[in-house]
């Protein structure tokens, strides 16, 4: 199947064309981390009654740009006994590993960077990039706080990266297809279509509905603590580590972790929205239908799930590390397998 | 078995509700006060910086007497019967003293109010003003004195040659103030 990519449409598969392909999605990230960085701060705000930032522009709204001023001011330095090539290598693999992952994001029906078969295995074999960035940073601080962090943060992706793993497995053999623009594809249609609802078929998915539900919910969780967000934030959690692995970093660097947090979290969003919200399809059949449209809702579709993780931060304490071990290994990960077994015998007696 | 499926319930029921409610806080008017653009209505018995009605005090000291950090400094001068500059105090009384020095360290002060309670005249009392932060130390400290300096001295000065006669006619008595000890001890040398 081919991909359309209008990019390749307008000029031709070129130089420039490749590298217009390129920079899109990090232009498209750096803009977004602006305003998630802002909705961050907002919806803190909102929901402890607070009003948030609100004298650098109207509402507050440049905010974010501030903070980016701020931190290329800020001095960047290198501990004394810090093992210099990797400390300063390990923020550029986290953000590489993060903005890897763009490539296979359908943003459209006509733009995705690079439309490979094996798209969402792609996404999980990049994923992994920055856990070797968090040890490396982690490791190279000489701080015993930041080992301390990226030695729970690896714990954690290792014990989340399986549910996440089957959750993602069952909608592969729902679709048939690892290919995520095809996967969108086959979700055109009404929101019924999608594969939260049983993916496209007659009325007889309607028994596979409850767990495909699940495995959306279980797929969610895990990618929360993919993400080290709350109430996942164990490699990071300020009262018990400071600030985990980036405890020693300052600066631009500083800033490229938070920026590849950022990005890992569309990431994931996007993901979520791609196998199971329909991706770039209208909720309503042929109504709002259409390339840019299809970004759109894609966008938003991403940007809604993003706001409810950002919700959950404010709403959850944080987990001890056996509670999320337990959680990880006893409860999501034995409920994904039970959900793959029935995902796969509703394929195979269709 | 069953604990565990409950377990699992309750914690996605109790996720739940606990979004549900943070969910609400979202929408509700918030508590800010942008503080430089809107200001807070003070409470009518807060405690900001004292004011003084130097119409009313009579020069008593209590409440320098009252205050635990010594931040009030007053220096008071008798007022002499041949003055031409004679006042009357808001109660229709003539005045028996001049402040020749009314010193409040805002610096040292600790708002207990202990002062506010002595003052027999209501002279001095807290005022709405809570913005007066400044850059130097020495800056907090408030002279409320009327007199200028000029005033001062000429009263001193009139109340030393009284005392001085005073010595005079009753060579016996000790001096009445410390001040007048002092002028007088200048004028022996």
């Amino acid at each position: 199947m081919e991909n359309v990519n209008f990019i390749y449409d307008l000029l031709g598969k070129n130089f420039i064309a490749i590298i217009l392909v390129i920079s899109l999605p990090l232009m498209f990230v750096l803009v977004y981390a602006l305003a998630a960085i802002l909705a961050e701060l907002k919806v803190s705000a909102w929901i402890q009654e607070r009003l948030g930032p609100m004298r650098t522009g109207p509402w507050g709204i440049l905010q974010p740009i501030a903070e980016v001023v701020k931190l290329i001011q800020k001095e960047d330095i290198t501990p004394d006994k810090a093992n210099k090539p990797l400390y300063n290598l390990a923020p550029f693999i986290i953000f590489t590993g993060a903005y890897a992952a763009f490539a296979v994001i359908p943003f459209s029906e006509y733009f995705v960077p690079a439309g490979i078969n094996l798209g969402l295995f792609y996404v999980f074999a990049v994923g992994s990039i920055s856990a070797i960035g968090l040890v490396m940073g982690g490791w190279a601080s000489n701080n015993k706080y930041s080992l301390m962090g990226a030695m729970r943060s690896v714990a954690q992706l290792i014990s989340y990266e399986i549910p996440a793993a089957m959750a993602i497995l069952s909608i592969v053999v729902l679709a048939s297809t690892m290919n995520m623009q095809e996967i969108n594809k086959l979700q055109s249609g009404w929101f019924w279509n999608w594969f939260i609802f049983g993916g496209p078929g007659s009325i007889t998915k309607i028994w596979v509905i409850p767990f495909t539900i699940g495995l959306s919910l279980i797929y969610f969780i895990s990618s929360l603590a993919e993400t080290n967000r709350v109430p996942f934030d164990i490699p990071e959690g300020e009262s018990e580590l400071v600030a985990g692995f980036h405890t020693e970093y300052s600066g631009m660097k500083f800033a490229m972790f938070f920026f590849a947090e950022y990005a890992n979290m569309f990431i994931v969003a996007a993901i979520l929205a791609t196998i199971f919200l329909g991706g770039w399809n209208s909720p309503f059949d042929t109504f709002m239908q259409g390339p840019i449209w299809g970004a759109f809702w894609f966008i938003s579709k991403a940007f809604s799930v993003v706001f409810v993780q950002i919700w959950l931060r404010w709403t959850l304490p944080r987990f001890r590390v056996d509670q999320l071990m337990y959680v990880g290994w006893k409860v999501l990960l034995p409920i994904s397998f039970v959900c793959f077994l029935a995902v796969s015998l509703f394929v195979m007696l269709k | 078995m069953v604990q565990y499926f409950k377990n699992i319930w309750s914690g996605l029921s109790s996720t739940a509700i606990g979004m549900n409610i943070t969910a609400k806080h979202l929408f509700v008017k918030k508590v800010t006060i942008q503080y430089p653009d809107q200001k807070f209505t003070m409470p009518p018995k807060a405690r900001n910086r004292l004011a003084l009605d130097m119409v009313k005090c009579t020069g008593c000291t209590a409440c320098a007497k009252a205050c635990p950090v010594n931040c009030i400094d007053i220096e008071t001068i008798r007022v002499m019967a041949d003055d031409p500059h004679q006042e009357l105090l808001h109660t229709g009384k003539e005045r028996k003293l001049w402040l020749g020095r009314f010193d409040i360290d805002f610096a040292k002060c600790c708002y207990c109010s202990l002062c506010v309670v002595a003052c027999p005249s209501d002279a001095i009392n807290h005022s709405a003003e809570y913005e007066y932060s400044v850059y130097k130390r020495e800056d907090l400290l408030y002279k409320f004195q009327t007199l200028t300096d000029e005033q001062v001295k000429d009263k001193q000065a009139r109340l030393a040659e009284f005392m001085a006669i005073e010595k005079v006619c009753h060579p016996d008595d000790a001096p009445a103030k410390p001040v007048a000890k002092k002028n007088i001890d200048e004028k022996t040398e």
